[in-house]
């Protein structure tokens, strides 16, 4: 993707062009009719410094939204202002509204543990605990109550290996450590982690980038099947990536969200320069 | 053109600086540990050369007589003629047969001082197991007195020290050996005995056992206190200016000289809250305020090596704080925990500055039964010894200092095996 323009003139001309205004306005459609998350007017700040600058956008039900965009654009601290993984660093301050089913998230009488219940996370980095494959699937239903008796809990657990597809793989070995299993298989373990107590909506912060691309790719076929119960909002470095799981993508850049479309036009026909600077690898 | 040329050429000039360097690195570790190595060999081969000679000491045989009219005792079962019989007198008069020729008052006191003046009441003990012995007469090993002890050993190894001796002592001392009456034996009383005045009697199981309580209170206090508070400063606590007060005075305890937190302990346990002094309540709460501080700082260490990853897949299971801690957190960090706890036992049980202030360094005969009992601890013990005149406490001085760092070997040992047994890799 990284297609170097030989003319120096050329990149001046793009750096000028990189320049955001304040008063930036997200292009495309960022809204849509039955919404499953909305964000309104976001700003996250860690101390003064401002990461995220008033940030509109809908996240439909059953939808796989990917968020694109250079480095340090931010992406990643949006994406984990939706499930308040934020809160963990001390620094960081959300302002704005950020709704699900209409009920927002920052209220005060809100519980972080119901919110994290109904938004699952996969992290960058694949992180079984270090116990069993069964303990990890069952970590989720077991704190949050979900099963009344071992043959439900037993169940939740095949299903979810199951809808992760890694059942076939662990069947035979499911009483050992999670940790000793190769790097997509502990990231399909994670997800079958997060699916195991029916989230609403799973948040993926680059699940693929710490993978080889054969595990990549079950990855991203997962994401497809999983998309028609669950709502998906993927982060990813790699445009290929957004392309082939996603439904509509929206493009960062300096905290800022430049635009919202269809996964298609967004590759093929940009609204924004930047955004079409972006994928035709301009810079990155 | 010629530039690759020249590098090379400096870069083989520099290589034999480099290597020279290198080598004389390796030998300048290799002469500190040898350094090291040596100090430990020497203080070890001057304990165990001083201190092996404890192990065993020196027993007379006696033919003995438990006669009624002699102890003045008819009746093994009333513990009023017990306490008044004449239980020196069976050995005493085993000598006077013994040594038939012996007269005159100084000569039967010098007689009488080959035995130990507790053999009496071991005869009594031997006699309360078997009750049938009562006025017969048997063969006995009886305990030496400790100058006869000090003479007999320092007379095999070639090089006799009689200054505690007058020559007929040392003349019957002679003619037990020739008739093998006269040898080393395991000394048992040192391990099960208490403190004594008299060296041939004296025993560290007193001083061990109150080591024990003391350090057993210590543990179940220093602990849980020490891992509670390492995990509210590391996961619980906001990070501002107070936590990093409590940081800095934490680490500064942990350099305050331990006298100090023996006067602490003499001031507020025993002055101000009247706890007893000289017993293992007192001393394990000083201990602890001295190993508080190792404790948290080790577990505070041990919690930070447990990756943040572990932490956020925790939360974003939905797992709250608490849960995340006691489920993953802790259990990763306890064996990083308990090296830093047994690390911090290890230096309690070495300590005795701040037993001294608390009255542990009492003189104290019985063996302690409980944390309220009086008791004084192993270190203290040695302090003890080591200041008595009496030569033979040179030699159990050494061994209860080998005993001590046998106690401590094993402990970080066990810490070390600890550590590589329950470590996880993730």
């Amino acid at each position: 993707m990284n297609a170097i323009d030989p003319v120096m003139g050329a990149k001046a001309e793009v750096k000028q062009n990189l320049e955001v205004a304040d008063n930036q306005v997200t292009v495309g459609s960022c809204f849509t009719d039955a919404p499953k998350m909305t964000m309104r007017n976001v700003n996250v700040f860690y101390d003064d410094k401002q990461a995220i600058h008033n940030v509109s956008v809908d996240i439909a039900k059953n939808e796989v939204i990917a968020m694109i965009g250079p480095s340090g654009c931010g992406k990643s601290t949006f994406l984990r202002s939706l499930n308040r993984m934020n809160d963990t660093v001390e620094s960081c301050r959300v302002e704005g509204e950020i709704c699900m089913d209409g009920e927002n998230l920052y209220a005060p009488k809100l519980d972080v543990v119901e919110l994290r219940a109904r938004v699952g996370m996969v992290f960058q980095k694949p992180n079984p605990f270090p116990k069993s494959i069964y303990d990890n699937v069952a970590y989720g239903p077991k704190i949050h109550g979900l099963a009344d008796t071992r043959v439900d809990l037993d169940e939740i657990v095949e299903n979810s290996l199951r809808k992760a597809s890694l059942w076939e793989e662990v069947k035979e070995r499911l009483h050992q450590s999670g940790t000793g299993l190769s790097g997509g298989q502990q990231q399909r373990l994670c997800i079958a982690r997060a699916i195991a107590v029916s989230p609403e909506v799973i948040l993926m912060d680059e699940p693929c980038s710490a993978l080889d691309p054969i595990a990549t790719a079950k990855i991203e076929e997962l994401i497809e099947e999983l998309s028609q119960n669950f709502t998906i909002a993927i982060v990813t470095h790699s445009m290929q990536q957004a392309a082939r799981v996603s439904h509509r993508t929206a493009y960062f850049h300096l905290g800022r969200l430049i635009e919202v479309n269809p996964t298609e036009q967004v590759f093929t026909m940009p609204e924004h320069e930047l955004t079409e600077a972006y994928i035709t690898g301009r810079f990155g | 053109m010629t530039k690759p040329v020249n590098n090379l050429e400096k870069i083989r000039k520099s290589l034999g600086r480099r290597n020279r360097s290198e080598q004389l690195f390796r030998w300048y570790g290799r002469l500190a540990i040898l350094i090291g190595l040596a100090a430990v060999t020497v203080l070890f081969t001057d304990i165990v050369s001083k201190g092996h000679g404890a192990f065993r000491i020196a027993y007379l045989q006696l033919e003995v007589e438990y006669s009624k009219d002699l102890i003045g005792v008819d009746n093994l079962t009333d513990p009023e003629q017990l306490v008044l019989g004449n239980w020196q007198a069976v050995p005493k008069q085993a000598l006077r047969e013994q040594f038939a020729d012996v007269s005159g008052r100084s000569d039967k006191r010098k007689l009488y001082g080959l035995v130990s003046n507790g053999a009496g009441f071991d005869l009594k003990d031997r006699l309360l197991a078997n009750p049938l012995l009562l006025g017969t007469k048997e063969k006995v090993w009886v305990l030496a007195d400790d100058d006869i002890d000090t003479y007999y050993k320092s007379w095999l190894d070639g090089e006799p020290y009689a200054a505690r001796l007058s020559d007929k002592q040392v003349k019957w001392v002679g003619e037990l050996h020739d008739q093998g009456k006269i040898r080393l034996q395991f000394n048992s009383n040192l391990f099960t005995r208490g403190d004594s005045r008299e060296p041939e009697q004296a025993g560290i199981r007193g001083a061990v056992m109150g080591s024990l309580f003391t350090l057993l209170l210590t543990l179940m206090l220093s602990f849980p206190i020490g891992v509670a508070a390492a995990i509210y400063l590391e996961e619980f606590a906001p990070k501002n200016g107070w936590t990093d007060f409590i940081e800095v005075n934490i680490n500064n305890l942990a350099a305050v000289p331990s006298i100090i937190f023996g006067l602490l302990g003499l001031a507020i346990f025993i002055n101000f809250f009247h706890v007893p002094r000289s017993v293992p309540i007192v001393g394990g709460l000083v201990l602890t305020l001295m190993t508080l501080p190792t404790i948290i700082i080790t577990s505070r260490a041990a919690i930070k090596s447990v990756p943040p990853s572990i932490r956020e897949a925790a939360l974003g299971m939905g797992a709250s704080k608490y849960q995340m801690v006691m489920h993953h957190v802790l259990p990763l960090a306890l064996p990083g925990m308990l090296t830093g706890a047994i690390i911090g036992m290890a230096q309690a049980l070495g300590e005795s500055a701040p037993l001294l202030m608390i009255g542990m360094v009492a003189f104290i005969v019985d063996i302690p039964a409980g944390f309220s009992d009086p008791a004084t601890v192993l270190p203290v013990q040695i302090f003890l010894w080591a200041d008595s005149p009496e030569r033979a406490f040179i030699e159990k001085t050494s061994a209860a200092i080998m005993v001590l760092l046998s106690f401590l070997i094993v402990m970080n040992t066990s810490a070390v095996w600890l550590r590589k047994r329950l470590e996880r890799r993730w």
